[in-house]
């Protein structure tokens, strides 16, 4: 490893702790560790956010990373665990995940993005540019996440760890983009979580539970 | 430069005022002063671009065009008629009681934002701003389907909310490439996702990155566009939201979707030199055509059915572009006209026929044109014109693509063809029944709205008989630039 520089290596060591997470929530049942998993994702984005920026000297990446820090550390999960309080639904867990199924097609996904990485990680002038199959593979995995889970908060959280993914693919492969898109889509980010918020306490008026097995109703030819 | 701050501030500043104003009786008719404010700044930055051409303002921000100039106008046209109809609409559907004055508050205020943004989108010259603005779309729309609070609804809503959101996820992931692929060229820093500077290099940008992002851009906006197979939250969010979301989403947000990924293709195909872009596209505007050509026959809810209509309709323009070439992008963009104009005038007669007979089931409305003649020969010459009748607008656009298709993708031609012909009798027969026979229905409390219908169609009926020259030079120019 003497070859790479230290920072680049903490880049990729915080780059396999956001694949990690990203396993790791795609089998966590409980609703609450789910946060706590997402604000961890958020540190270690942050965090390597913030080093990139070091490396490279780019002032504005510096202020995302303390955007990152103040909107996915701080106030989603803070919202999060509010909803979760105020909906009480601390103790749901999900009944239907086939851990050991799910696992390997989460592990086929990694592959399959590697491979769709490679060529563009190959013409990347970035230090960090082997993290972009990273970051494709924890996109993937967060779809995977949704597309499993029946109930409304475990989906949102997936939602969120999503944009995670995208945020490091922004920040790996590119050194971030311009800081007037950046702002822009961390305000829809968060425009969408108060949008959620809204909509759960109208679905749980509606059917109370946060279940989506209610919301199947609309089927074709119906 | 003052004319696009008009188009973006009255809108703005019309959410606000609406919000602010609250529950008072004046709302409905301050929307739509707000609405005709926006649209007479659309038109006055209109008339600039045909006196001084293609305007770039604002640090380059900014970006007026052929191509979006006209959207624009349509935009801020049906955002207005829009705004007439659902005036007497909510006033019916308030005093049934199936919505409380907060809940119009909400309505309206969202409704201003919605069209804000989708100005936005069409205006900036940003591709990110472009995402962001397409996302914000969503956004405002989400609490709008869900404004009746019914299981259906929210359902609709949370689906609309969950698939846009991903599928526009996809396309955040396009965008973040198409950024990876400029920056080489053109730097850090704003300037590289600047589409005219894109423009500029596009034959230096490397196709290998651009093929995925386009991919990805794709999928995207494909999935607001309402391509099959990623249509699954359309047909619901059009069912339960209030008529004039659905008329505004259909007319309008489709149409700003699709734009983006002609946006994205025209450069796409700049750097590739062959045409993956367009086959892609092709591919998508077919499928969409043919399942949804397939699917009206099995629709029992009306909003249902033109909501699948619409997806038949946005996949023939999709297929058309990806077709490529000066007639078939003229077509793709008259069709984009008359579909947004025809599309939201049906809504407006369905949304009162549905309140007249009191469901949206189309075995138990009957007869319309007996209960109220207007509104009867509404849904009958609408339902014509958008089945491509002549002499409509929708005649001459699908009879363009029709053409086209013959001579340069023989093996498409009899697929879109014989879809056009099931969409026909699918619809024309659920839509007879409803016009013509016994009557169920009651009598509206109010006169419906029906003057926005009668314009749309009537200015469906002139694009049929004649194009104004300075529309047709801009889908030419529009159609050279597509490429």
């Amino acid at each position: 490893m003497a070859g790479i520089p230290l920072y680049a290596q903490l880049i990729n060591l915080l780059a396999a702790i956001l694949l990690l997470l990203a396993f790791a929530m795609l089998t966590q049942r409980r609703v609450l560790s789910l946060v706590n998993l997402f604000a961890l994702q958020g540190i270690a984005l942050g965090t390597s956010t913030a080093i990139v920026a070091y490396a490279t000297g780019q002032m504005h990446l510096y202020a995302s990373a303390g955007m990152t820090f103040a909107l996915k550390v701080g106030l989603l999960p803070w919202l999060l665990h509010w909803l979760i309080r105020r909906l009480d639904v601390k103790w749901d867990v999900e009944g239907l995940i086939n851990v050991p199924t799910t696992m390997l097609i989460g592990i086929v996904l990694v592959v399959f993005s590697f491979n769709l990485a490679a060529p563009i990680s190959q013409l990347a002038s970035t230090v960090t540019r082997a993290t972009l199959g990273i970051a494709m593979a924890s996109v993937m995995l967060s779809f995977l996440m949704m597309i499993t889970r029946r109930k409304a908060l475990p989906q949102v959280i997936g939602f969120l760890a999503m944009e995670n993914g995208l945020f490091f693919a922004a920040t790996s492969a590119t050194y971030g983009m311009p800081m007037v898109v950046e702002l822009g889509v961390a305000l829809d980010v968060l425009v969408g979580m108060m949008i959620v918020g809204v909509f759960f306490f109208q679905i749980r008026e509606q059917f109370d539970s946060l279940d989506l097995k209610h919301l199947e109703k609309l089927k074709e030819s119906e | 430069m003052i004319e696009i701050l008009a188009v973006l501030g009255f809108p703005l500043a019309g959410a606000a005022v609406l919000a602010a104003l609250g529950e008072r009786r004046q709302a409905p008719a301050v929307n739509i002063a707000f609405s005709f404010l926006t649209f007479a700044a659309a038109v006055a930055l209109t008339v600039r671009v045909i006196v001084s051409g293609p305007l770039l303002v604002a640090d380059r921000q900014f970006f007026v065009d052929s191509f979006n100039v006209f959207l624009v106008a349509l935009t801020a046209f049906v955002g207005l008629t829009t705004a007439i109809f659902s005036r007497t609409y909510m006033r019916i559907e308030q005093e049934k009681g199936r919505l409380t004055l907060g809940r119009l508050r909400l309505y309206h205020s969202m409704y201003q934002l919605f069209n804000c943004t989708m100005l936005v989108a069409l205006l900036t010259n940003n591709m990110g701003i472009l995402w962001v603005a397409m996302e914000a779309a969503t956004l405002t729309t989400v609490l709008l389907v869900s404004l009746y609070r019914t299981p259906a609804s929210l359902e609709a809503a949370w689906k609309y909310f969950i698939l846009c959101g991903v599928g526009i996820a996809q396309a955040l992931f396009g965008t973040i490439l198409l950024y990876f692929a400029a920056e080489k060229l053109l730097g850090g820093g704003g300037g590289a996702l600047l589409w005219t500077e894109l423009d500029d290099v596009k034959t230096q940008l490397e196709p290998t990155v651009l093929s995925i992002a386009f991919v990805f851009l794709l999928v995207g906006y494909g999935t607001k566009v309402g391509l099959v197979p990623l249509h699954n939250w359309l047909p619901d969010a059009h069912a339960e939201g209030p008529t004039p979301v659905s008329a505004v989403l259909s007319g309008l947000l489709l149409n700003v979707a699709l734009y983006a990924v002609v946006r994205c293709k025209v450069l796409v195909e700049g750097s590739l030199h062959n045409s993956f872009a367009r086959d892609l596209m092709l591919g998508f505007g077919l499928l969409s055509v043919v399942t949804a050509s397939l699917l009206l026959s099995r629709q029992k809810d009306v909003k249902r059915l033109f909501a699948y209509s619409s997806i038949e309709h946005m996949g023939i323009m999709t297929f058309a572009f990806g077709m490529g070439g000066a007639v078939a992008n003229f077509a793709a963009l008259l069709h984009m006209t008359v579909h947004s104009l025809t599309k939201s005038a049906i809504f407006f007669t369905v949304g009162h026929a549905a309140q007249a007979s009191g469901t949206q089931i189309m075995d138990d409305i009957r007869g319309l044109v007996t209960a109220s003649p207007m509104l009867g020969w509404g849904l009958a010459l609408g339902t014509l014109a958008i089945l491509g009748m002549p002499p409509f607008g929708v005649f001459a656009s699908e009879f363009l693509i029709l053409v086209t298709a013959i001579g340069e993708r023989p093996w498409a031609a009899p697929f879109f063809l014989v879809a056009l012909g099931l969409a026909f009798a699918a619809v024309f027969s659920k839509v007879l029944p409803m016009v013509f026979g016994a009557t169920t229905g009651g009598r509206l409390p109010h006169p419906p709205a029906m003057f926005p219908v009668f314009v749309h169609l009537g200015l469906v009926l002139l694009l049929g008989l004649w194009i104004p020259p300075f529309l047709a030079d801009w889908y030419r120019q529009a159609a050279r630039l597509i490429g």
